[in-house]
């Protein structure tokens, strides 16, 4: 095979390798696994927003025929977390409640009814305290506050600054500010929460099946919480219905799920209502940013001065993370020279917020990149200028010294603006038609891991025995975003053998080697590494073999299309088989391990705030969006989208076209319809025709550009492609409405009731200008 | 003293499945979705909602598309019933189910089976639906992962290919 053939195979599209699974319906989610023995476990939730619990009474549920466990706060003393120094939640809540909906008991029955029932019977009484549902009021003095050691009800303050944002205001020919409200959304992934646990009592071991995107987190929580030795838990992974950040936390139910099956000494399956999923939450926060800008006439941007406010729910849960993000991720996509940010995250009485999708990055970016075109067209700039203008040159380091070792926006934004005919169409298009475009970055994956243990970043197994199966092992999640398949290749291209001949077991903590897990987007870039490094390692075993069969000379052995060859002529060649066969000799099966680690260098400066967002590898996207907008009726109707991504390169270019109309699509729920709505702490958006995910009908063709700047540091050059264009939505919509119909939306989503006020506040300014210069 | 919990009336239910005639007795008050996956076993009929608002439950009922979560059992008496499980022929995956395999009409793979019999019904009326019409099918099932576009044009693929 040339060179280019390689290649060529190297750019197929691939199938997921768990494809055919999904389209017969013979994968199991938790909620399929076999449970005809398992008790139905259902959770008892606070009717109040805030209170002190005065009096929880369980023993007439616990004396109903049919319950085999009752469990409250009394049986778990130890706060769960996903951040060490961030664990102030109880699985079920002790002393006291502090949103509706929070989990204070749970019964474990033998059917739906009784443990329906079974709820009804607990008593509970509780001391209502007063709570606060928006920021502004949390934050106001004489606020209730919801935790004793944070007496003004703020989880956490940031305030960083770099560079001299004065002399870069003073700079500037242009400063303008702009306030901007983000509603709250949620992942709706559509896969209900569940869990299956099963505590065996005659050895002391537990065994956990649940929708988690990390495994290891909940292995981890559980021991915590359930006082056992870790050794004696398994968590293993069925298929999991989606994620977007919604189950990298470890989640109250999955603890609660473990505690009614050790209390009942068996097997408990808890699937949560969609109602309760809402409950759950978990996701992206309501946010206020208060954003200034300066930039030169020729498009420049001299500084940036950033405030933002989330509210945070009740709970820390991701919280230090997203508001660090929302500021440090103002860097890393431009060239700035000065940047200041003051981030606030809230408590306040509705279910925790935790990470979504493009986690912490997305509201920030929104607002900039909606102020950055408003200030372009006051200065006659084109909005693709006024990007280029400030475009990073990679290699380098941005002001928070995060790495930026491969940077493609420019060709991303060649290539929308190409495909969507910009410079022909824009300021062209009949009344109520627009474009908007905008740019957007993420991480691949954190550089700094949330939990410091010194082990490597990711480990791979790959495993080779009598039968020339290759079988890779991975903690890493599939939660349907392709990564059992970018294992699969990884580890098949790096032998030269068939994909066929790999096989990937992701996901169960007493086989595969442990994993950080599926979130900031990190799989790819880590595990694709150390995938790649330990198919090197068994590489150079095989070769060994092949060497001593071939009688030549081990640098000299390669392997394409299953076939061992001496050079690249391959004059005599041995098929894999027969060298695993002599591989095997003496040694028996093999199994060897990869690892990757982020360097030092890559985990960002020592100074204050320089560790925050740092990735090794930084995707970049930018995008056009076409919309029809009715001034009558307030509809926004997307008409096109154009998305480019640079994901470095693109492993199996399918996947990386999926994971791009996907985030683009997710961007615009939040952009035109999602938003969560709570009346004194009660959801009433609890449910998918309330929270309204965009269907197909209304749901635009979406043309992707794959940019590949081919990193030094990816696997194979790759980057993230899964939540870096999620970001360019939002603001390219709302630019696109703008040029539309001339209205600049400070609120998102743009719903038809809002698109009307705006249009009708025009007009009454309108009539109010006009009225002034008669009068005059 | 122990609560007695009333017990609903059962009924003997005889029905289709997926090519074979099943019988048993089952609640009156039991919603189809929870007879295919509980009684018959057939977990690739999803539940991803409170009640008719996701799709993930749809299968054919004598041919035609609808939420099996929001639907009694016992109305089935004598019916036709399809899930996802009925659609490949001696293990051989149909035209739908390959195509949105090859076009990654699938991702986390939820809402798939919904999906797949919501289009099956609309092939098997309309053979050679535009994307209007496709959109029009489906739009009762929600999917999360992919924007939708790759399922129109799994779809699409499908109807061009042969049975």
């Amino acid at each position: 095979m040339t060179g280019d053939q390689k290649n060529d195979a190297k750019r197929r599209a691939v199938p997921l390798i768990d494809g055919i699974e999904k389209v017969t319906g013979r994968a199991r989610y938790t909620a399929d696994l076999e449970h005809a023995d398992a008790l139905v476990g259902r959770i008892f939730r606070s009717p109040v927003s805030h209170g002190e619990i005065l009096r929880l009474d369980v023993s007439k549920a616990r004396a109903l025929e049919g319950v085999i466990a009752v469990v409250t706060g009394e049986d778990c003393p130890h706060t769960y977390g996903v951040l060490p120094v961030a664990m102030n939640e109880y699985p079920l809540a002790r002393e006291r409640v502090r949103y509706r909906g929070e989990p204070v008991a749970a019964v474990a029955a033998t059917d739906e009814e009784i443990a329906a029932h079974a709820l009804e019977l607990i008593e509970f009484e509780v001391q209502e305290l007063p709570a606060c549902y928006v920021s502004a009021d949390a934050r106001s003095p004489g606020a209730m506050p919801l935790h004793a050691n944070k007496p003004d009800n703020l989880e956490r303050e940031v305030h960083h600054e770099f560079g001299d944002v004065r002399a870069g205001f003073a700079a500037a020919d242009l400063v303008r500010e702009a306030t901007i409200h983000c509603a709250e959304v949620n992942h709706a992934q559509i896969e209900p929460h569940a869990c299956l646990a099963d505590y065996d009592s005659a050895t002391g071991r537990l065994t956990v099946q649940s929708v988690s995107q990390v495994g290891y987190y909940l292995h981890l929580m559980l021991a915590r919480c359930l006082e056992m030795d870790a050794s004696r838990i398994r968590v293993a992974k069925p298929f999991i219905g989606g994620g977007f950040g919604a189950r990298v936390e470890v989640l109250n139910f999955e603890i609660i799920t473990a505690l009614l099956a050790r209390a009942a000494a068996g097997k408990v399956l808890m699937r949560l209502t969609r109602e309760e999923n809402f409950l759950t939450h978990r996701a992206r926060p309501q946010t206020d940013i208060r954003l200034k800008l300066g930039m030169r006439r020729d498009g420049h941007i001299t500084a940036c001065e950033c405030e933002v406010v989330q509210r945070g729910g009740a709970y820390a849960g991701y919280g230090i993370v997203t508001i660090l993000y929302a500021g440090a991720l103002l860097q890393g996509i431009y060239d700035i020279p000065a940047i200041k940010y003051d981030g606030y995250r809230v408590y306040t009485n509705l279910p925790p917020c935790g990470a979504m999708r493009g986690h912490g990055s997305v509201d920030s970016r929104h607002a900039f990149e909606c102020l950055l075109d408003r200030m372009a067209r006051e200065l006659k700039l084109d909005p693709f200028a006024v990007r280029r203008a400030n475009l990073l040159r990679a290699p380098t380091r941005t002001l928070n010294d995060l790495m930026v070792n491969s940077c493609g926006l420019e060709q991303c934004l060649n290539k929308v603006e190409r495909a969507s005919r910009w410079r022909e169409r824009i300021g062209k298009l009949p009344p109520g038609k627009g474009l908007g475009m905008a740019c957007s970055h993420y991480v691949s994956g954190a550089a700094k891991p949330v939990h410091w243990t010194g082990e490597p970043h990711a480990v791979v197994n790959v495993k080779l025995d009598f039968d020339g199966g290759v079988t890779a092992l991975t903690g890493a999640a599939d939660i349907g975003q392709g990564s059992s398949t970018m294992v699969a290749i990884a580890v098949a291209e790096t032998l030269g053998v068939s994909l066929e001949r790999v096989r990937v077991v992701a996901g169960d903590t007493a086989i595969t080697p442990k994993d950080n897990g599926a979130y900031s987007s990190r799989i790819t870039f880590m595990v694709g590494n150390a995938a790649i490094d330990a198919a090197r390692k068994l590489k150079s075993i095989l070769a060994e073999a092949a060497a001593g069969k071939l009688e030549a000379r081990v640098e000299d052995i390669e392997c394409t299309g299953e076939v061992f060859h001496v050079g690249s002529e391959g004059q005599s060649n041995l098929p894999f088989r027969e060298v695993v066969k002599a591989a095997l000799v003496d040694r028996g099966a093999i199994t060897v391990s990869g690892t990757f680690t982020c360097p030092p260098e890559a985990q960002g400066g020592k100074h204050r705030g320089g560790a925050v967002g740092s990735t090794m590898g930084f995707s970049y996207a930018a995008q056009v969006v076409e919309v029809s907008v009715d001034e009558a009726t307030g509809m926004v109707a997307v008409d096109k989208v154009w998305a480019a991504l640079d994901c470095g390169h693109a492993i199996n270019p399918l996947a990386v076209e999926g994971q791009i109309q996907g985030s683009v699509w997710m961007g615009m729920g939040q952009a035109l319809s999602e938003e969560t709505h709570y009346v004194s702490g009660l959801p009433v958006h609890a449910s998918l025709l309330e929270y309204r995910v965009p269907t197909i009908a209304e749901s635009p063709p979406i043309e992707v550009g794959i940019v590949e700047s081919h990193d030094p540091y990816g696997p194979f050059g790759a980057k993230e492609a899964s939540e870096g264009a999620l970001a360019g939505f939002p603001p390219a919509v709302i630019n696109a409405i703008a040029n539309a119909i001339g209205i600049d939306l400070n609120e998102l989503p743009a719903t038809p009731d809002r698109i009307i006020q705006a249009v009708v506040e025009r007009r009454r300014e309108r009539r109010l200008v006009a009225a002034r210069r008669a009068a005059s | 003293m122990p609560t007695q919990i009333p017990q609903p009336r059962k009924r003997l239910l005889r029905l289709k499945l997926n090519g074979r005639w099943h019988e048993g007795a089952v609640a009156e008050n039991q919603l189809l979705s929870d007879y295919l996956r509980e009684s018959a076993r057939l977990t690739g009929v999803k539940v991803g909602c409170d009640g008719g608002e996701c799709g993930a439950c749809t299968i054919l009922l004598d041919g035609e598309a609808i939420p099996s979560c929001i639907t009694l059992a016992v109305r089935c008496e004598g019916r036709n019933v399809e899930t996802i499980e009925g659609l490949a022929q001696h293990g051989r995956p149909n035209r739908l189910q390959r195509a949105f395999h090859e076009k990654l009409g699938t991702q986390c793979g939820f809402c798939t089976p919904g999906m797949i019999m919501a289009a099956e019904g609309l092939l098997r009326r309309n053979p050679h639906p535009t994307d209007a019409e496709i959109r029009t099918a489906l739009s009762g099932n929600l999917c999360r992962c992919t924007g939708y576009v790759k399922i129109i044009e799994s779809v699409k693929a499908a109807a061009e290919a042969a049975l």
